[in-house]
């Protein structure tokens, strides 16, 4: 069966290589790039540890060919700090407490990185229905979603600064 | 999990996509969102040789008020849907059936087409369809035909598409005045395929009478069940306590659930008849106004 030539902008840098179609995003970036923040938890679209951004919008890369990103911009847990400075939902998830083993904390980041996007002043409720598709075996998520009010919180402050 | 090895395809108009399932036949799978086929695909339910990528096609994503129905492009998302303003405000029902489907990751890729086309009675999109009265458009190497969703779902993951057949269009008739909706779905954790799910329409004539009922049941046979009996019974009453729970029963007669992990063949039947009332009853309040 016939490969494919992709190009995919990774954390703003692209990236051309020749792959099967059936390769997942998630290898993609996983094993072809070592671009191994990306989790891959249970393999079924079902935990959220894979969730990356595709033009913006949280997918579950273990669900996506990477034939299917060709010419899109990926953004995953490696590009969300800037200029050595950790994003706010990072500094929220390491304030908080809002991780134990970490697992699925990448997939929550990127989660709710969009979340904050269309909703940048969430209540507890629009949190918890947002981080509906990111299992936590560990956390009980209440840290989780004191994390992401916490970014939500900076990230309005800063705004308001800029403003 | 790895899919079996295919060739992948990328047409850039319905004509290029035509004739590729033309020449591929039943070795060919379009995908579109790909929520319900790249599953399948990893734990090779399905193998197919050859994959349409219906991605590139312009124009296929849309939501629109046109001849008294609200048009819906096969390509669009659930995310699309559910911040449309034109659906919140004219079906309701149809924004209460995205809200519930998996989760927001798989609502930013996952289509109504494809929802549609899957033909899983686990899918929650059917059973809203077979209330609202909609029908889809499909095209094919003969041209375009018009299909009622009533006579859509054929089997278990089978629908009336021909394999060279592409849904494009969904149509859904504009409710008149006095119309309200509602769907509701008893599931084991959010974003959970459907234990039992009831979509329930109903229009109110300034009498109070009911003028048109329409009730649809997801995952609870081998089909999305539209519940005949219970509609027949609504029409024309006034829409009573003894009305509604005659209705329900009606609509949980109509069900043919089996027993699995979700729960007993007894247990959903149940659900159905307590899911079918409340739904009519959170219909009838939209409806009221
Ligand atoms: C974790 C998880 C939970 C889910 N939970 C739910 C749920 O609770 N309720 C629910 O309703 N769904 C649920 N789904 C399914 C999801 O909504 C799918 O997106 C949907 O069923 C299929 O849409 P798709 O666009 O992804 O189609 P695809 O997966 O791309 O295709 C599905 C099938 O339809 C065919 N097809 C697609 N588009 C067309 C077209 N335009 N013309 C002809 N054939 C076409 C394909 O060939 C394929 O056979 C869930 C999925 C996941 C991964
Ligand atoms: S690994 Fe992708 S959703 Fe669990
Ligand atoms: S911190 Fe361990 S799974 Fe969430």
């Amino acid at each position: 069966m016939a490969t494919r030539t992709v190009s995919i902008t990774v954390n703003g840098e692209t990236h051309t290589r020749d792959v099967e179609p059936r390769l997942l995003l998630v290898h993609f970036l996983r094993e072809n790039l070592d671009l191994t923040g990306t989790h891959i938890g249970c393999d079924t679209s079902n935990c959220g540890a894979c969730t990356v951004l595709l033009d913006g919008k949280s997918i579950k890369s273990c669900t996506l060919l990477a034939v299917q990103a060709h010419g899109k911009a990926v953004t995953t847990i490696e590009g969300v700090a800037q200029g050595g400075q950790l994003h706010p939902l990072q500094e929220g998830f390491k304030e908080k407490h809002g991780l134990q083993c970490g697992f699925c904390t990448p997939g929550m980041v990127m989660r709710a990185v969009e979340l904050l996007d269309k909703n940048p002043d969430p209540t507890e409720d629009d949190i918890r229905w947002g981080i509906s598709g990111n299992l936590c075996r560990c956390t009980g998520y209440v840290n989780i979603v004191k994390a992401i009010q916490y970014a939500a919180e900076k990230m309005q402050a800063e705004e308001a600064v800029e403003a | 999990m790895i899919p079996a090895p295919f060739d992948y395809h990328t047409p850039s108009s319905l004509d290029e996509a035509l004739s590729l399932l033309q020449e591929y036949g039943y070795e060919a799978k379009i995908l579109t969102g790909g929520q319900s086929l790249l599953p399948m695909m990893k734990l090779r339910l399905a193998e197919p040789e050859h994959i349409i990528d219906l991605n590139g096609i312009p124009g296929l994503a849309y939501i629109r008020e046109e001849d008294g129905h609200v048009k819906i492009g096969a390509l669009t998302r659930e995310a699309e849907m559910e911040e449309s303003a034109l659906i919140r405000a004219k079906l309701p029902i149809l924004h209460d059936t995205g809200k519930l489907i998996a989760d927001p990751q798989v609502r930013n890729l996952g289509t109504l087409g494809g929802n549609l086309a899957h033909g899983d009675p686990g899918n929650d999109h059917p059973a809203t369809m077979l209330a609202l009265g909609a029908r889809v458009v499909a095209i094919g190497p003969n041209g375009q035909r018009a299909i009622p969703v009533t006579e859509f779902f054929v089997d278990f993951y089978t629908t009336a598409l021909e394999p060279e057949e592409i849904l494009t269009e969904i149509q859904i008739p504009l409710p008149p005045p006095g119309s309200g909706g509602a769907y509701l779905k008893l599931e084991r954790k959010v974003g959970d395929y459907a234990t039992a799910g009831v979509a329930a329409q109903v229009t109110i004539d300034a009498t109070g009478r009911c003028t048109e009922a329409g009730i649809g049941l997801t995952n609870v046979s081998y089909v999305p069940v539209k519940a005949t009996d219970a509609e027949a019974r609504l029409r024309g009453s006034t829409l009573s306590e003894v009305d509604l729970n005659e209705a329900a029963g009606l609509a949980a007669a109509a069900s043919r659930p089996s027993s699995d992990l979700r729960g007993s063949e007894e247990y959903k039947r149940a659900m159905v008849r307590v899911l079918t009332k409340r739904a009519l009853q959170r219909a009838i309040a939209r409806a009221r106004g």
